[in-house]
């Protein structure tokens, strides 16, 4: 090894805490680059291809009963591929082992369901046999969180009458990748099941013999989207149909393509932040190596060395360090890849999902981290090159102070030298200090933001849970009754109070502008369902009028005092002009309110109800969960403390996970800009403080001059760092605002208490070290030496 | 116009200074370096005693011991073996806390490079010293002894480098020092700076009657000492009692 190479290594030993903290930073912003992009990848890929093999359709749509003979006519659309006409329905469930009841979904197969779009996967046991009678499979998510298998059975009532269900198959399905209940934020295993069954059992339960109700289609490639679906619809309309969308509005799909956006965003923005920081710290640590090495730099020039020679010799020191985070990074983010497939397959039903780390990912890393190293130090690399070798060998020309600003405004009389000399110093490098200020404040913000997630969840599941739905139980109906089916309920062993509500499918039209959405009508005095705003203030339901979501309100563009036209999709189809008389701020789904009387006079019917929020008796919950799963007209039954413990349990897993990653990622930050900025003016300084220890300073009182400086940093970044973080709350707001589901902008004030409490202990921390170093203080050597 | 004692090694106890009383009696002092693999014998067993009031010169060449010597009287560093005492407290036996309290207290340095806090005025590079020690002078005091007032509010870059040794003097005596240790004060300097930096020390030592050591390369300098010891190997080679200190303004080099 040349004796250049040699000297490089030996420095890098000698700054090895400071290298590994430019290391670490550096590692994270790779890390997380690398299993954001590797999952990106992975993802994309094991969706195109499961889409691929299993003729995932792109046209949907739901109808309320259509003869077979329409399905011809679909299938004749211009640029229509492939047509598949199905029976779904809603079905109560009653599993062994679970009180209260599941929710099923019941699709028919066809006979011959080889070629067939939304081709099932089998993952256990066998397809159903034509004609053997209830056979079913049932999705993996529902099997698993029941331990259920072929030759299991559950019960469910179809149409009223209670039928046993045999499994003989456990399958996925491209449709149900997410298998979550529309409306639903998060996917509840083990109270929502997707099932399949041959046509003709499905048909002959429900009465729709040579009937159908729901259809898939795929198109050619040259098809025109919007076409086809105006032709689907008008041949459905006569026929009860609800709208048909795209395999965008596809709720499995929509959430996972939602999930790959947001990772892309992450692959860009957190490195970003990381890799900046990294270059800072890289400009800092090398800038100053270059100054202490004048002398042998000049002594360099002067056997011969040339400036290239030179400028190549710190440029290998700087990419050792990064090819060292890029290993690190590389690895790190490779099992975080992996540590995130295993989280993924919790939540996305995927046959296989293979976690892969593609070539051009690591490459692409070491392109990105390299241009951050270098852009952040080749100004410092270049000064060292254009040293002319016999100014180097001069000390460097001393600092030049002046009073500072505070000073000079009159305040100086409230400082000691000691204040002093740490304000100057300060002042002297406006530049490296702001950008250190920038560093811990950074810090902080990644902690408030961390934290911030949680408070925005613990918010919205207050309100969701707590506030706005104050029922126990939810029970939709398998199709609009009168007022004797609420009194039917209402006698129910257990029940309490209970309300109704009638939900409509519709589309609501404002200009070009319309959204499928459901309305529902509730009590507007009523209890167990309010609409209310964020001050908990309940939000009138007028006789006449509309209450939107203002996600809602904002995709028509429509806001109080203007009219929408409300596409009813179900029954008589009326289409009526309704005003909007109020928005609210909610964070899940698309919701559009409107007093039960008023729904019921826009369908120009009398007293109908879909449905009632109940609540009820906590002792008699058995015995009213019983009579529920026998009634007829039930078609689902939502408990509200289970989706609450569902919600609860997902999301607490991932919170954690979230927060320390975050607590790690900020410690990391908070410490590599603290502990260098300390190292870095310990160098510096060292002769000062040298000299105050002769004149008779204690260690004590030079460490407080010292410390003093970095606590003045981060006690200035702290707040600043609070604030930033608020702003990235707000920004993660409104990156948020999606059709699907929203976040408040709420920051609990532990939130920020605990930010500035980890990086107060990071600073601490680099403070103690320094500390230490500064008892080892050798003051006969470094006075000696003139610098 | 000197006098010389001859035996070697040198046991200090001239006749000229013995009725003040020793200030600092050193005995056997010996301090080894461990450089690498190496031991550097810098001291090799010195007694030496600095009395009240006295201007000492420390003579000698590079590694001779001077500044090691000067470094253990002033409590900046200990001996390997050996003895201090300081009006009769040993030294030796204190510990860092001590020592910082002792130099504090007791000693004023001024070093070749000055060493002057860059960020801080010269004003306040003194009132640094000024606002820890118990009876100090008013830092503008100081400045005047050094015949620097109309500098008070510059900072190191904005002086000369005599002046920026002059406030390094003007630090070191402004607590009112007993003792005042010089190491190569115009090391760095030219003739003319030179000699007044060394006006300064000279009064420093006259007015307060601070004993002063003062090391240097230059022997003229010796000219202006009550004594002038000579360090060669860790040892006292030599001491020469000057019968007339000659003033620093008649220096001539």
């Amino acid at each position: 090894m040349s004796a250049l190479n040699r000297k490089m290594l030996r420095d890098l030993l000698h700054m090895k805490g400071q290298a590994l903290a430019i290391c670490l930073v550096m590692a994270c912003g790779i890390a997380i680059f690398v299993m954001a992009l590797s999952m990106v990848d992975s993802l994309q890929r094991t969706l195109d291809t499961y889409y691929d093999h299993h003729r995932f359709a792109e046209v949907f749509a739901h109808l309320k009963r259509a003869p077979n003979s329409l399905a011809r006519r679909i299938a004749e659309i211009p640029g229509v591929s492939q047509m598949q006409t199905r029976i779904v329905q809603q079905v109560t469930l009653d599993v062994p082992g679970m009180a209260e009841p599941a929710e099923g979904r019941l699709i028919s197969l066809p006979d011959q369901h080889v070629g067939a779009l939304n081709a099932l996967y089998l993952r256990r046991g066998r397809f159903i046999e034509p004609g053997s009678g209830r056979e079913v499979v049932v999705s993996e998510s529902f099997a698993d969180a029941h331990r259920l298998g072929p030759g299991d059975s559950v019960t469910a009532v179809l149409n009223g009458r209670r039928q046993e269900l045999r499994i003989v198959g456990v399958v996925l399905s491209p449709e149900y990748i997410y298998q979550i209940r529309p409306g639903d934020l998060l996917p509840d295993t083990r109270r929502f099941g997707v099932f399949w069954i041959a046509y003709d059992e499905l048909a002959a339960a429900f009465d729709m013999q040579g009937a159908f109700n729901d259809v898939s289609l795929s198109l050619m490639s040259d098809a025109s989207e919007p076409q086809v679906l105006r032709h689907l619809d008008e041949l459905t309309e006569a026929y009860g149909g609800l709208g048909s969308y795209v395999r965008d509005d596809q709720l499995s799909h929509k959430f996972v393509t939602n999930e790959i956006t947001q990772m892309r965003v992450t692959a860009v923005v957190v490195p970003t932040i990381f890799l900046a920081v990294a270059a800072f710290l890289l400009n800092v640590v090398i800038s100053r190596l270059i100054n202490t090495q004048r002398e042998q730099i000049a002594v360099l020039k002067g056997i011969g060395y040339p400036r290239r020679e030179i400028g190549w010799h710190y440029m290998k020191l700087i990419l050792a360090i990064m090819l060292i985070a890029v290993a690190l990074g590389t690895t790190v983010g490779a099992w975080m890849g992996s540590v995130l497939t295993e989280f993924y397959t919790q939540f996305y039903q995927f046959p296989v999902f293979e976690y892969g780390l593609d070539a051009w990912i690591v490459v692409m890393a070491l392109v990105v981290s390299t241009a951050s190293a270098v852009a952040g130090t080749l100004g410092a690399v270049w000064r060292a090159m254009r040293l002319p070798p016999a100014q180097a060998m001069r000390p460097q020309a001393p600092e030049v102070y002046r009073p500072t600003i505070l000073e000079r405004g009159g305040l100086q009389r409230f400082l000691s030298p000691a204040m002093r000399m740490i304000v100057r110093y300060l002042e002297r490098r406006p530049v490296k200090s702001l950008l250190s200020c920038a560093g811990i404040a950074l810090a902080t913000s990644i902690l408030v933001l961390g934290n911030y997630m949680e408070d925005a969840i613990d918010y919205v599941m207050d309100f969701e849970f707590q506030r706005v739905k104050r029922y126990d139980l939810s029970v939709s109906l398998v199709e609009s009754a009168s007022s004797a089916a609420m009194s039917q309920i209402r006698h129910l062993p257990g029940v309490m109070h209970c309300e109704p509500f009638r939900a409509l499918s519709v589309r609501l039209r404002s200009a070009h502008r319309a959204r499928r959405v459901g309305i529902m009508g509730l009590d507007s005095h009523g209890e167990l369902y309010r609409v209310i705003d964020m001050n908990e203030d309940v939000i009138p339901l007028p006789r006449r009028g509309l209450v939107l979501s203002r996600k809602l309100g904002e995709l028509l563009a429509v806001g109080p005092g203007d009219t929408v036209t409300v596409e009813v999709l179900q029954e008589t189809r009326p289409v009526r002009e309704v005003p909007v008389s109020g928005l609210v701020e909610d964070f899940s789904g698309m919701s559009a309110y409107m007093d039960i009387r008023a729904v019921n006079r826009l369908m120009r019917e009398g007293d109908r109800v879909t449905g009632a929020f109940i609540s009820a008796d906590p002792d008699r919950m058995d015995l009213l969960y019983r009579e529920l799963k026998d009634l007829p007209q039930v078609a689902g039954v939502t408990v509200k403390a289970a989706a609450l413990e569902s919600f609860r349990n997902t999301i607490a897993q991932n919170m954690l996970l979230m927060k320390t990653v975050n607590v790690i990622f900020a410690v990391i930050i908070a410490f590599g800009v603290v502990y260098n900025n300390a190292r870095i003016s310990l160098s510096e300084r060292s002769r000062e403080l040298a000299t105050l220890r002769v004149i008779g300073f204690t260690r004590v009182e030079i460490s407080m001059i010292q410390l003093g400086e970095l606590a003045v940093l981060t006690l200035i970044s702290i707040p600043a760092g609070l604030l930033l973080g608020y702003g990235w709350a707000a920004l993660t707001t409104s990156a948020f605002d999606t059709e699907l589901f929203r976040i408040p902008l709420v920051v609990d004030r532990s939130t920020y208490a605990f930010a500035a409490t980890v990086v107060m202990i990071a600073a601490l921390f680099s403070g103690l070290i320094v500390r230490r170093m500064l008892d080892r203080l050798d003051l006969v050597a470094v006075l000696k030496t003139n610098e | 116009m000197s006098d010389h004692s001859s035996s070697q090694p040198v046991r200090d106890s001239a006749a000229a200074t013995a009725d003040a009383p020793a200030v600092f009696e050193a005995r056997g002092l010996t301090k080894i370096y461990h450089v690498g693999d190496v031991d550097v014998h810098a001291l090799r067993g010195v007694d030496v005693n600095l009395y009240e009031g006295e201007f000492v010169v420390l003579l000698g060449p590079s590694g001779s011991g001077k500044s090691t010597l000067l470094n253990i009287l002033g409590g900046l560093d200990v001996p390997t073996a050996g003895h201090v005492r300081y009006f009769g407290h040993d030294l030796t036996k204190d510990d860092d806390r001590a020592l910082t309290q002792f130099r504090r207290e007791h000693v004023g340095f001024v070093f070749q490079f000055y060493n002057l806090i860059p960020s801080l005025t010269a004003m306040e590079n003194i009132a640094l010293v000024t606002e820890i020690s118990t009876d100090p002078m008013r830092p503008a005091e100081a400045l005047e002894m050094v015949d620097l007032s109309d500098r008070k509010d510059h900072f190191p870059s904005q002086l000369s480098g005599g002046e920026q040794q002059r406030v390094a003097i003007a630090r070191a005596i402004a607590k009112r020092p007993k003792v005042l240790l010089c190491d190569e004060p115009t090391g760095a300097l030219d003739v003319k700076t030179g000699i007044v930096v060394l006006e300064a020390i000279e009064r420093a030592n006259r007015e307060l009657g601070t004993t002063t050591a003062v090391i240097t390369h230059n022997a003229i300098i010796a000219e202006m000492a009550d004594r002038v010891l000579m360090l060669s190997g860790g040892l006292i080679s030599d001491v020469r009692h000057n019968t007339r200190r000659i003033p620093a303004c008649d220096l001539v080099w």
